[in-house]
């Protein structure tokens, strides 16, 4: 999943399209550093900045939200660097322990890492004080965590997806920290906001919720250039949680999503 | 994009703000409390950078609470007010200032009550009435024309609902609902949400 080779210099990101300019407001202008050991002809090496019109980062789609039957969270599996696929299976749903998973989104070596660390004090925590840190202290050991970096380029945006006492929540490195039933991180969240509003509500069944999750990530694929490929969806409960094995959007998109266009009344 | 206001009467003051958290273009939650209860008596209303607002307000809230817990009695609103704006000035010329901008309103027993407006430059001012955001662009002159200080508690809430008016008529941002509180000598009461159907 990183993407560090030792030739090419280029950091490989979940598709972060702009620098760390994002909170402030202002679309960045840069251009990853080309390294000079590449032929001219390859493609990012001529690439024009066009501005965006709003700053997007994290090129990605995560979304989870919480209904009767547990927790589900699904997102896309496309790895991005500028315009490249550096790789199309890559996992953005990371378990920090048997009833908590992470999503991930913004660069993929912050994001694995900083997941590796909360895992490290959450089991900590856990054999010195004998019980489970809770979802809500989860997200907030990890605020506190990121917020000596707030201002350098360490860019996490993930969402703690948990069955222990306050069950959803989304820790972004510029320090955002909030509690909520439905969340989407990442720069096909639009799209995928949009079809989870509509059809997301407490009382689905489980494969309902599903169903509705990888509609909302395949419409987002679909739309954003950097996200797609395959989608993942993990269900928490109070047993802990589970994975569904993971799913090719190109062969769903010839399948049963497509032909389930509803027509709007 | 945020928006807090606060209007002082004779023996309360009335504070409100939007329940609006941003991501860029998105609203990522649709009741998120921007009120940080400091004490029994005192609010702190605080809008900014992301991470720094929570950030901050916590710190204050922690501090003061530890203030009660070491002395035995609670910091009086502009004991916490100075304190809040000298922490703000500490860290303003630091590698990590705090970008936030902040109302504090309290009760206090000898002095009555109190707002308190700071901003990210860490200037304090004791005003009757304050707001900030840009939707403070909009409202402020409302205030300057129809604030007196003898209102009464209702009237405020009408004159809070006037700024509420404006702002879903003429700003450009759709801020749908805001939390309002009260803080008299027996506390803070919570008050019915001003939503953008219920007028």
């Amino acid at each position: 999943m990183l993407c560090r080779s030792s030739r090419l210099k280029l950091v490989c990101l979940f598709g972060q399209i702009s620098t760390m300019q994002s909170s402030s407001g202002i679309p960045s202008q840069e251009t990853l550093p080309i390294p000079s050991s590449l032929p001219e002809s390859l493609p990012f090496t001529s690439s024009q900045v066009v501005p965006l019109p709003f700053p997007m980062a994290h090129g990605t789609t995560t979304l989870a939200f919480m209904f009767q039957g547990g927790v589900l969270a699904a997102a896309d599996t496309r790895s991005s660097c500028s315009g490249l696929v550096a790789c199309p299976a890559s996992q953005k749903i990371l378990p920090i322990h048997s009833h908590l998973v992470g999503t991930t989104s913004g660069t993929s070596a912050d994001c694995a890492l900083w997941k590796r660390i909360l895992s490290r004090e959450l089991r900590l925590y856990q054999l010195r004080y004998g019980r489970r840190l809770s979802t809500r202290g989860a997200a907030k050991l990890l605020s506190h965590m990121l917020h000596p970096f707030k201002g350098t380029e360490l860019c996490v945006a993930a969402t703690l997806c948990g069955w222990d006492g306050g069950d959803l929540f989304y820790v972004c490195s510029d320090g955002t920290r909030l509690e909520g039933s439905l969340f989407s991180v990442g720069s096909g969240s639009p799209y995928a906001y949009s079809i989870l509003d509509q059809g997301v509500r407490w009382g689905l069944t489980v494969e309902e919720a599903t169903s509705i999750a990888r509609e909302a990530v395949y419409r987002a694929t679909h739309r954003d250039a950097y996200s797609g490929n395959f989608v993942d969806v993990y269900h928490v409960t109070s047993k802990g949680w589970t994975r569904r094995t993971r799913e090719d959007l190109k062969e769903d998109s010839h399948s049963h999503i497509c032909c389930q266009k509803k027509r709007v009344p | 994009m945020e928006y807090l206001i606060g209007i002082q009467g004779p023996d309360y003051v009335l504070v409100a703000a939007d329940n609006v958290a941003a991501s860029s273009i998105i609203q990522m939650k649709h009741d998120y409390d921007k009120m940080f209860k400091l004490s029994e008596k005192i609010l702190l209303l605080c809008v900014g950078e992301a991470g720094d607002t929570v950030q901050f307000a916590e710190y204050i809230q922690k501090n003061v609470q530890l203030y009660k817990m070491r002395n035995g009695y609670e910091l009086s609103p502009s004991a916490a007010a100075n304190f809040t704006r000298k922490n703000l000035a500490d860290y303003l010329r630091s590698r990590t200032p705090y970008h936030v901008n902040l109302l504090l309103a309290g009760h206090d027993e000898s002095d009555g009550p109190g707002l308190f407006y700071m901003d990210y430059m860490a200037s304090l001012a004791k005003a009757p009435f304050a707001a900030h955001g840009y939707g403070a662009f909009l409202t402020l002159s409302i205030l300057d024309r129809y604030y007196r200080p003898d209102l009464s508690r209702d009237e405020a809430v009408e004159l809070l609902r006037k700024c509420v008016e404006e702002l879903n008529k003429r700003f450009i941002l759709n801020l749908p609902s805001f939390n309002v509180r009260l803080i008299d000598k027996d506390g803070i009461h919570d008050m019915e949400k001003i939503t953008l159907t219920a007028k």
